[in-house]
């Protein structure tokens, strides 16, 4: 990765060139979703939608870790933080995330053992280090965080390290690919996949999406250079009537991903059906344990009730999740909700898109 | 000739009560001998002048008035709780002196007296209280102040974090000086004294959560002598602020909003480190809203930018100082940035804690 910069993928020169590229290659009007919410970021940030020509429409996808966890599965965080002797560990953005309720945040400041871990392996180590605490880790996140969770399932077993269970609520993004493709209101007409996804998981799997609903797909990276790139070869598959998986991002990125990371993920995880907030119940979209890895399962540990979850009335996260709407046509945006107040998950990531729209455009839009 | 044996008395033969030794106890906070002895042989020790020796139970400051006759005086006030306590190029006895004598000096003003009042929990070290207060006595030494009152307190063991240190400031700035975070104007140019963010990663480094290494270091520094030295070649300095926690990009939105103005960045000139850079890279953190402790913020009239850079960088703190963007206009307090690729975008306030990314 260049750190530099004035050069190599944020270069102004190379990034102007490009976009001058993507200029004489678009002839009319093109939805372009980029699915990550680290890519969303990285447009507004560097302002990358300026520099494109009007036609194209930039939609913002669902691939934000936080934004789909389900309303369901952080009410059941809340409710496992404030059982006794437990500690509660999870990536450090999924504590402002709001329920109906509360937020990992407000439980916290109510007295309940709530740690950020850079990690889910430094769970398993404080699982160790504190033998007479139930350690519990959020598996949030997409393929990318997925390797290493199931590499602390692993360790913890080899280690007997019994006191260490997970939430398990990690989601797959090709049948949210299928879920947004099939929705009557869709205007997607290609995609940017991720690039560190595929770097896990490679882009074979998306082939037959392609090919089935006739949607151009490129692996993109995050930079500014490497967006464009994207953007460029999904506009000139749109042009010539293509529909193929193309690689923008090959330095990261080879078509059958990483094999080890893939094989920790199939030892451990299984699909299982899985609700996306805002979105709803995607059949096989999630990874659940598998059968003799469940006594690491925390809703298996702790009595739990399952208690009815509502979003805020104002709040239209699922449209702008789906890509129907944008973040700032949402009526509550940067009045009811704020970054200091989310009314819903989207506001609260740094790979939120409404977050992104609240920090980069609010005053220019 | 055999000598008579007899009982060695040097030794006490009965038991005294054990010496208060390495830890802070309770008795240390009762105000009865036990704070006597630490007030005299570790507090007085390091931080020690003829008014705090003095005992009393405050500062007299007989002709202080009279000295300053006609100028006008500024005091801060300010609470430090850092974790750890040490971190690599401070620690919280800097930062406790720096912190305040920064506040004092962001309206032109030099400090001279600093008051401190310690929160000591229970267990702590006295080791390493004499290491913090050895590094408070060297930072007024640097800034030229004296801790001319102070007072401890003890809490129980888990009532609070080793140690707090609240300090307040008090300092004098000459007549007619108005330097405030709501002059700021449309002309202005902003500067900066050097490179941003190194307190804000130095501190995560030090709480050992990166999962890797940098060699960044804190930039704790007293920043009241390049305060005076650039007051002193450009006498209308409009607005001076450290950007301290929420970073550079909250310290303008602020000022933007007080002075009612519009500022705008200029991304390839701010100045950040390449670890900084890296780590930040790493983490998905943005070096805009990562802490500084020893640096300045300063709006001057576009004509004198270049004499105020030429002052700043004659200072060991702010040898790096550059321009970095200017008031374009009134608004009601808006801060945007040029990207390195030509692209405008808002910048905001921090919201909430700065948290690292997912994936």
């Amino acid at each position: 990765m260049s750190m530099n910069t004035a050069t190599g993928f944020r270069s102004a020169e190379l990034t102007h060139q490009l976009a001058k590229k993507i200029q004489e290659s678009t002839t009319q009007p093109w939805h372009i979703m980029e699915i990550c919410g680290g890519q969303t970021h990285a447009i507004l940030q560097y302002g990358l939608d300026q520099l494109l020509p009007p036609e194209i429409t930039l939609i913002h996808g669902p691939g934000c870790p936080v934004c789909v966890t389900s309303l369901e599965a952080i009410e059941y965080a809340l409710q496992i933080s404030r059982q006794p002797d437990v500690i509660f560990t999870s990536f450090g953005d999924m504590l402002r995330v709001p329920s109906a309720r509360a937020s990992l945040f407000n439980t916290r400041a109510e007295g309940a053992d709530i740690r950020v871990v850079y990690s889910p392996l430094d769970a398993v180590k404080l699982a160790r280090n504190t033998p007479d605490k139930q350690v519990v880790f959020f598996a949030i996140g997409f393929e990318t965080t997925a390797p290493s969770i199931a590499a602390s399932i692993l360790h913890a077993e080899q280690n007997k390290v019994r006191n260490f269970s997970i939430l398990p609520a990690n989601v797959l993004v090709p049948p949210a690919m299928h879920a947004i493709l099939r929705n009557p209101d869709n205007r997607v007409q290609a995609f940017l996949a991720a690039g560190h996804v595929c770097a896990v998981m490679g882009y074979w799997e998306y082939e037959p999406i392609a090919a089935s609903y006739r949607v151009p797909i490129v692996v993109t990276g995050f930079e500014p250079a490497d967006l464009l790139q994207g953007i460029l070869m999904a506009v000139r598959q749109l042009e010539a009537g293509r529909c193929e998986v193309e690689n923008a991002y090959p330095r990261a990125v080879a078509r059958e991903g990483n094999p080890t990371a893939q094989r920790l993920i199939n030892q451990v995880f299984e699909p299982v059906d899985r609700q996306w907030r805002g979105i709803g119940l995607i059949p096989l979209s999630g990874l659940g344990l598998r059968q003799r890895y469940q006594v690491f399962n925390a809703l298996n540990r702790f009595p739990l009730a399952q208690e009815a979850t509502e979003e805020p009335g104002l709040c239209i996260a699922g449209q702008v999740l789906r890509g129907v709407a944008l973040p700032s046509q949402c009526p509550a945006f940067g009045r009811e909700c704020t970054p200091a107040s989310p009314l819903g998950a989207p506001m609260v990531s740094s790979e939120g898109a409404c977050a992104a729209y609240y920090r980069y455009k609010r005053v220019i839009a | 000739m055999t000598e008579p044996t007899y009982p060695n008395l040097q030794s006490p033969v009965c038991p005294l009560p054990l010496p208060a030794g390495a830890q802070i106890l309770i008795g240390h906070g009762s105000g009865g001998g036990m704070t006597r002895d630490l007030i005299v042989n570790v507090f007085q020790k390091y931080l020690g002048n003829a008014i705090l020796n003095a005992g009393n139970d405050s500062a007299l400051l007989a002709d202080e008035l009279t000295r300053h006759a006609g100028s006008q005086m500024v005091v801060s006030t300010d609470g430090h709780v850092v974790s750890p306590l040490s971190f690599p190029g401070g620690d919280i006895g800097r930062l406790a002196v720096c912190g305040t004598v920064n506040d004092v000096a962001m309206l032109g003003a030099q400090p001279r007296y600093l008051t401190a009042n310690f929160i000591l929990e229970e267990g702590f070290s006295i080791t390493e209280l004499e290491q913090i207060l050895a590094s408070m006595a060297d930072a007024c030494r640097e800034a030229e102040v004296e801790i001319i009152a102070a007072d401890t307190k003890v809490t129980e063991k888990g009532k609070s974090d080793k140690l707090f240190i609240s300090t307040t400031g008090i300092g004098w700035a000459p007549a007619g000086r108005s330097i405030s975070g709501q002059n700021a104007r449309p002309g202005d140019a902003v500067l900066v004294s050097g490179p941003l963010g190194n307190h804000g990663i130095a501190v995560l480094q030090a709480r050992g959560n990166l999962g890797f290494q940098s060699e960044v270091r804190s930039d704790t520094a007293p920043l009241n002598h390049l305060v005076r030295e650039l007051c002193d070649a450009v006498p209308d300095v409009h607005a001076l602020r450290d950007p301290t926690r929420g970073g550079l990009a909250t310290t303008l939105v602020e000022i933007a909003r007080q002075s009612g103005v519009s500022i705008l960045l200029d991304e390839s000139e701010i100045p950040i480190d390449v670890p900084v850079r890296s780590a930040c890279e790493l983490l998905g953190l943005d070096p805009l809203y990562l802490a500084n402790e020893g640096k300045v913020v300063v709006f001057v009239p576009e004509e004198n930018a270049e004499t105020a850079l030429a002052a700043m960088r004659e200072n060991k703190y702010g040898a790096q100082a550059r321009r970095i963007g200017q008031v374009t206009g009134r608004s009601d307090g808006r801060l945007l940035l040029r990207t390195a690729l030509g692209t405008t975008r808002v910048l905001d306030m921090l919201a909430g804690e700065m948290l690292p990314r997912i994936c």
